[in-house]
């Protein structure tokens, strides 16, 4: 099969991905979303790595799971400390950022 | 024995540190204190004084090194002493009177609670003034001159309650510093052309110099000798500075500081010789502020501002003789040395009569107090008698010295700075004589006291106030003839300031002569106007010129006019220039930077969405231009 056709699909996961980040409001969906688009880059990387015929692309997506799940760690835990104290998970009720 | 030199300015410092730095534990025994670190100064001066006398006349002058006090490549400052015949006779003065004058001090000030204070700012006088004439340098000289200055204010100020004496203080500091301006600039001078401060390299290489270099350094110190002497145009501090107490008056503002100026002119003699347009300029401002100083005594009421008018009068005359070169200088020192004691007694005795009665100044309010206070009468009149150049008194022997010497300027300028001289000295009998006579002399015309709304009891002062004046009445009767006898003073000087007789048209028998009858006539004029007559209790109208006079000539009019208002006109202007236009700019720039910011802010939403947004259009911005850059 052609390694482009993987590439395709990359693309098209981080569009959803990155529609979702910018459409939906829950901060759940949300974090899928970026999920996503981390998952759909990794593709890229490991199908650009099968198509240089080098190791590097691949090594990178193991780091990008790693950081990946610690993000999660994190940002679980923030989205579940704003849940407690504010009652909502929708990120436009987090506004406290401007001036 | 030389090491004894800077113990003479460091017992009034002392003194003067303890004063002010003591607080209130000295204010029972403040007063004591500073008036015997006056006396162990005069004590220490009087051994000074023994050994040079032992020594030969080549040997006299000798020089203590302290301490290097700035000394950077090139460029050196020392606070060194030179003790010579010149320092030593002011010394003496300073310290002499000095004493007296914090003795009576004790008395006068009794009953004013900041008396400590009052001490520690002579005792700071003193010492500054000691630095001023001792300083072997004309960096440590600035010092000095600028120490006085500091402690002038502080004691014409010294009732600043008042704000007349605020104000007195204030203008007397101003007016100083435009000749202290002058100054500084003949100090920078000076190092530009020799090198160096000290008074051997600069004095000794006046020879070396341009004349035009020597000329500009005399004005700007001549300018400098204005400001201190209160000469025209510097003039005007004078008369204000009588709102300190009198002791301050009698001290600073009669018997020393105020000649400092006449010292910085003949100390700088070998640079005046050398430059004759500013010896010129030395002798116009000397005759003007004679005449003038005069032609004010006459026509003030009060007798405070009668006897500055006097003061800046006899130091015209000093002036006069220190611009008239090596004719000249040892006569200004010793018209200076007679006019410290006689005019220090004549404000003591101000003082005395003022002490009497309730703090009244106008001599239209006095009148018959001879009798009430015999002892300050006869010392008075002794001054009185000293400064009109009566025959065998100080005044006499020393100013006839001056009139004789301003016709030995030869020519026809000789002529006319002698019959200027000499129409001085006949307008100085008149204002004395009439000082004489309105406040001892004729009926009672006392008024009720303006505090108390009583009519003063008029009484003796104390002995301390007593003491000094019968002293210093001493050395106005005896000091001249003692000058003059065998000319001991002139030899005394001569090593340090030269001499030479010039050529005198009159014979001086003739022009002795001349100054009696002056005196003469100036007497009889004042006793036909004030003496026969009763004297009215309000000042009459008078000549226009009386008026003017008695607004001292229109000095404060013309300053007035010709400097603080256009000074004024342009400070207004500076601060429209700088409230508008300055401010403007920067205020206008930063309110439209703040304007824009406001409204760049707007864009920070606080929707974490909007940030995402804005991030994937940057992103795919840069992958846009990435891949068209690549295609190009």
């Amino acid at each position: 099969m052609n390694p482009v056709n993987y590439l395709y699909l990359a693309a098209l996961l981080f569009t959803i991905g990155a529609s979702g980040v910018l459409i939906r409001r829950n901060a759940i969906v949300l974090f899928m979303c970026v999920e996503l688009m981390l998952n759909a880059s990794n593709l890229a990387l490991v199908t650009f790595s099968r198509m240089h015929g080098n190791l590097d692309g691949q090594v990178i997506a193991f780091f990008t799971m790693v950081v990946a799940a610690a993000e999660v760690v994190v940002g679980l835990a923030i989205i579940v400390s704003i849940f407690r104290t504010r009652h909502s998970a929708s990120v436009d009720d987090s506004n406290l950022m401007k001036l | 024995m030389n090491s004894l030199i800077p113990l003479l300015v460091a017992a009034p410092l002392a003194g003067a540190a303890l004063l002010l730095l003591g607080g209130r534990y000295l204010d029972r025994l403040g007063h004591w204190l500073g008036t015997l670190a006056a006396a162990l100064s005069f004590v220490l001066g009087v051994l000074l004084f023994s050994d040079m006398l032992g020594r030969p006349t080549g040997q006299r002058a000798v020089h203590q090194h302290l301490f290097s006090w700035i000394p950077v490549n090139g460029f050196r400052a020392d606070v060194s002493f030179q003790l010579d015949q010149l320092s030593v006779t002011f010394v003496l003065l300073i310290t002499g009177v000095g004493t007296l004058i914090h003795l009576y001090s004790v008395g006068y000030m009794a009953h004013d609670e900041r008396r400590r204070r009052f001490f520690g700012y002579l005792n700071l006088f003193l010492a500054a003034m000691l630095l001023l004439v001792l300083a072997d340098n004309y960096l440590l000289l600035y010092v000095g001159w600028e120490g006085v200055g500091l402690a002038s204010y502080l004691l014409i100020g010294f009732w600043q309650h008042k704000p007349s004496a605020a104000t007195a203080a204030k203008k007397a500091f101003i007016v100083n510093r435009v000749g202290d301006m002058g100054l500084s600039i003949a100090i920078m001078l000076m190092f530009t052309e020799f090198g160096s401060f000290a008074f051997g390299p600069v004095l000794g290489g006046a020879r070396q110099a341009s004349e035009g270099k020597l000329t500009a350094i005399a004005l700007l110190l001549l300018l400098a000798a204005c400001g201190k002497s209160a000469q025209v145009p510097l003039q005007s501090w004078l008369g204000d500075a009588m709102e300190g107490p009198t002791p301050v008056s009698a001290l600073i503002h009669a018997a020393t500081m105020v000649t400092a100026g006449v010292y910085l002119i003949t100390r700088s003699g070998a640079i005046f010789n050398l430059a004759p347009d500013a010896q010129t300029a030395v002798v116009v401002v000397g005759t003007v502020t004679l005449l003038f100083g005069a032609i004010v005594g006459c026509a003030k009421d009060d007798i405070k501002k009668a006897l500055a008018g006097s003061t800046m009068s006899q130091i015209g005359y000093m002036v006069l003789a220190a611009g008239l070169g090596p004719i000249g200088y040892a006569f200004a020192i010793m018209h200076l040395v007679t006019h410290g004691f006689f005019k220090a007694g004549l404000f003591l005795g101000a003082g005395s009569v003022m002490h009497g009665m309730d703090d009244e100044v106008n001599m239209r309010h006095y009148g018959g107090l001879r009798k009430y206070m015999p002892i300050t009468f006869v010392t008075f009149g002794l001054g009185y008698l000293a400064i009109i150049g009566f025959p065998g008194l100080s005044g006499f022997f020393s100013k006839d010295k001056i009139i004789e010497a301003a016709f030995a300027k030869g020519g026809t300028e000789g002529w006319i700075l002698g019959l200027c001289a000499l129409v001085g000295a006949a307008v100085t009998a008149f204002y004395m004589t009439r000082v004489m006579l309105l406040t001892f002399f004729g009926e009672k015309r006392w008024q009720p006291s303006a505090r108390t709304g009583e009519e003063p009891h008029p009484h003796e002062s104390p002995a301390t106030m007593t003491l000094p004046m019968i002293l210093l009445a001493f050395g106005s009767v005896f000091a001249g003839g003692l000058f003059a006898l065998n000319s001991s003073f002139l030899h005394w000087l001569e090593p340090v300031t030269g001499h030479s007789e010039g050529d005198s048209p009159l014979q001086p028998l003739t022009v002795t002569l001349l100054t009696t009858v002056c005196m003469l006539a100036g007497v009889g004029l004042a006793y036909l106007m004030y003496g026969r007559s009763p004297v009215p209790v309000t000042a009459p109208v008078g000549s226009p010129l009386t008026r003017a006079a008695r607004r001292d000539l229109l000095q404060d009019d013309f300053n007035h006019a010709v400097l603080v208002r256009p000074g004024a006109g342009l400070t207004a202007s500076l601060v429209y220039l700088d409230s508008k236009a300055v401010d403007g700019l920067v205020n206008g720039l930063a309110a439209t930077i703040g304007g824009i910011s406001g409204r760049l802010r707007r864009i920070q939403t606080g929707f974490a969405r909007s940030y995402a947004l804005s991030m994937f259009g940057g992103a795919l911005l840069l992958a846009a231009t990435t891949l068209l850059m690549r295609s190009v």
